[in-house]
């Protein structure tokens, strides 16, 4: 028994020491946000020292850096990553119910096209779509979310139909009796019962529609738009000589909601992730 | 017979008359976003375009033309081998911790944290933060990450272990807590050593999981992006035969780079979507009947 606690012990000491080199990518962005450009490239482990400390000018500099206000960046990604998210959980757990609940033939069909979208790669779709974005002028970061809403139906649809199979259907006639009828039944009955599937696929979507570099670089007119994996990968891909220290210190910036996000939603996070990759 | 009259009179009737409302504006969005790219992408791979409107119909062309193209059939090859060899790191590192983190040890669920956390960071940047942490290390050697083909495979495999075995760990942790406690039981009272407990229970019970997992790093690999892209995209480049070889290019970054390349026909780009979606929707399917087959056994 005593060898047991003991061993338990290393094993808490081993994984100690693995997580801390775990997180030192991450703290060498950290470190090096403050350094100065010849230090980054040379000396890239070490800590900041007199001379090669910055200070905050770095962040002060990647604000504009580029020319593009890296503020806009960011407002854009929250932006589409919100209203995408909220617009895919409403119409798909609307649509899914329409499915689970009437199952016509024109429904099956529909539910199996969702399924098959989930094993198409974007690569696929990318030209056709980007032209077609463009001439419906979903362009703009004010009408991408119907983008995504359409190219992400598949997966959320698919989740939500399964989950809507496995609620009774006598609560629903209940507030048919009532006189409840389908707008309310589904806004006050069947919504607030789909709250976990909710939460898991709004955790999915918004992991994706945030990280996601390919789809808006596509649709969206560069000139003018730019999110945060775009604006980054613009510093990094297109420049001669490259700002490290700037660079560095926006991809810290990028980094920090992630984080904030992640340990305030820990629990729903790793749930959804579970089921999402269960189903899908 | 009576309840589902019932059944439908009260649940079915009242909301297809909202079909306009439920169903109609997410399935507009699925056809702009999905049906009517996806339809029209699978035509123009038989034909001659620059941009949709010139489309001229070529028959098989397109595709005889990539499967000469060398930078197509190494990019094939080369994310081929990505694919085999992440997925192989990946699992193995991944079931072990989180064996180890379902032991009862203290701190198991700040380890959990800490392991999943690079998975919500997004490709591009993953992709830079790794690129400085490598040359960082390669300059002692007068080198980078960009200008050796094995840098950037290895240096690829690693980052994609950091991001991906803490969400493979997750699974395999849901796995571990389902397996049925009355049998480790069983097995200790019959005296099973550690080994015996994994080999004989822990393992079988967990075939589930490792199929979705090992599916899951192979269609991850196979679609990889925005890591590649920001790590070396493609460099070092080599030439071979007239045409430019770029070595640590894989199968989603070389169609991308011949759509957005090519000037006069993009043809061949469409065709090598086909091929692709073929490849990775064949992965998914033969996914999808194993793990159901493994369903009925159970």
């Amino acid at each position: 028994m005593k060898r047991e606690v003991q061993r338990k012990r290393m094993l808490s000491v081993a994984f100690a020491l693995i997580s801390i080199f775990y997180l030192f990518p991450v703290f060498v962005v950290l470190m090096n946000s403050f350094k100065s450009n010849g230090s980054i490239n040379t000396e890239t482990f070490a800590f900041p020292n007199e001379s090669s400390f910055m200070g905050l000018q770095n962040y002060i500099k990647g604000m504009t850096f580029g020319n593009y206000p890296f503020f806009k960046s960011v407002f854009f990604s929250f932006f589409i990553t919100v209203v995408s998210s909220a617009l895919i959980l409403l119409c798909c757990s609307m649509a899914a119910w329409y499915i689970a609940r009437v199952g016509d033939k024109a429904c099956n069909t529909v539910y199996y096209l969702c399924v098959f979208s989930m094993v198409v790669p974007f690569q696929m779709v990318m030209f056709t779509l980007s032209r077609t974005a463009d001439k419906l002028a979903l362009d703009t970061p004010w009408t991408i979310p119907v983008v995504y809403l359409g190219f992400g139906a598949g997966l959320a649809i698919f989740m939500f139909v399964g989950f809507v199979k496995s609620i009774p259907l006598e609560i629903e006639e209940a507030a048919a009796i009532d006189g409840c009828g389908p707008i309310r039944t589904f806004f006050m009955v069947v919504l607030p019962m789909l709250k976990p599937t909710l939460i898991s696929v709004g955790v999915l979507e918004i992991m994706w529609v945030w990280n996601d570099y390919l789809l808006p670089y596509l649709v969206l007119d560069r000139n003018q738009y730019m999110t945060i994996p775009i604006h980054i990968q613009y510093l990094k891909g297109s420049y001669g000589t490259v700002d490290m220290g700037a660079t560095m210190a926006l991809i810290l910036l990028s980094i920090v909601p992630v984080i904030i996000f992640y340990l305030i939603c820990q629990k729903h996070i790793i749930k959804g992730v579970a089921a999402g990759a269960v189903k899908g | 017979m009576h309840l589902t009259a019932l059944n439908s009179k009260l649940i079915r009737r009242p909301i297809q008359r909202y079909v306009w409302l439920f169903l109609l504006p997410t399935f507009a969005a699925f056809c702009i976003g999905f049906l009517y790219p996806f339809f029209k992408g699978f035509y123009l791979s038989f034909c001659k375009f620059r941009i949709t409107k010139d489309a001229t119909f070529t028959g098989f062309e397109n595709y005889k033309s990539i499967f000469h193209d060398t930078s197509f059939l190494h990019a094939f090859w080369y994310t081929a081998l990505f694919a085999a060899v992440s997925l192989i790191f990946i699992n193995v590192f991944a079931f072990i911790i989180a064996y180890f983190l379902t032991q009862g040890i203290k701190g198991a669920n700040l380890f959990r944290t800490v392991f999943f956390m690079p998975n919500l960071i997004g490709g591009i940047v993953l992709g830079y933060i790794w690129s400085m942490i490598f040359d960082g290390i390669l300059i002692r050697y007068n080198t980078a990450v960009t200008l050796e083909t094995k840098y950037g495979f290895w240096g690829l495999i690693i980052l994609i272990c950091w991001q991906q075995i803490g969400y493979m760990m997750i699974i395999y942790i849901a796995g571990l807590q389902a397996i049925p406690e009355d049998m480790m039981e069983a097995a200790e009272i019959d005296g099973a050593s550690k080994w015996q407990k994994l080999w004989k229970i822990t393992i079988p019970n967990m075939m589930p999981s490792f199929t979705i997992c090992t599916f899951l790093s192979l269609t991850n690999g196979f679609k990889l992006y925005d890591q590649n892209l920001a790590l070396t995209n493609g460099r070092p480049y080599i030439q071979e035969g007239g045409t430019v070889i770029k070595t640590t290019q894989m199968l989603a970054l070389n169609i991308v780079d011949s759509f957005y390349s090519s000037l006069t026909n993009r043809g061949p780009g469409q065709a090598k979507a086909v091929v692709f979606f073929i490849l990775v929707a064949g992965i998914s399917i033969a996914q999808l009947t194993f793990t159901r087959r493994k369903e009925v056994q159970q």
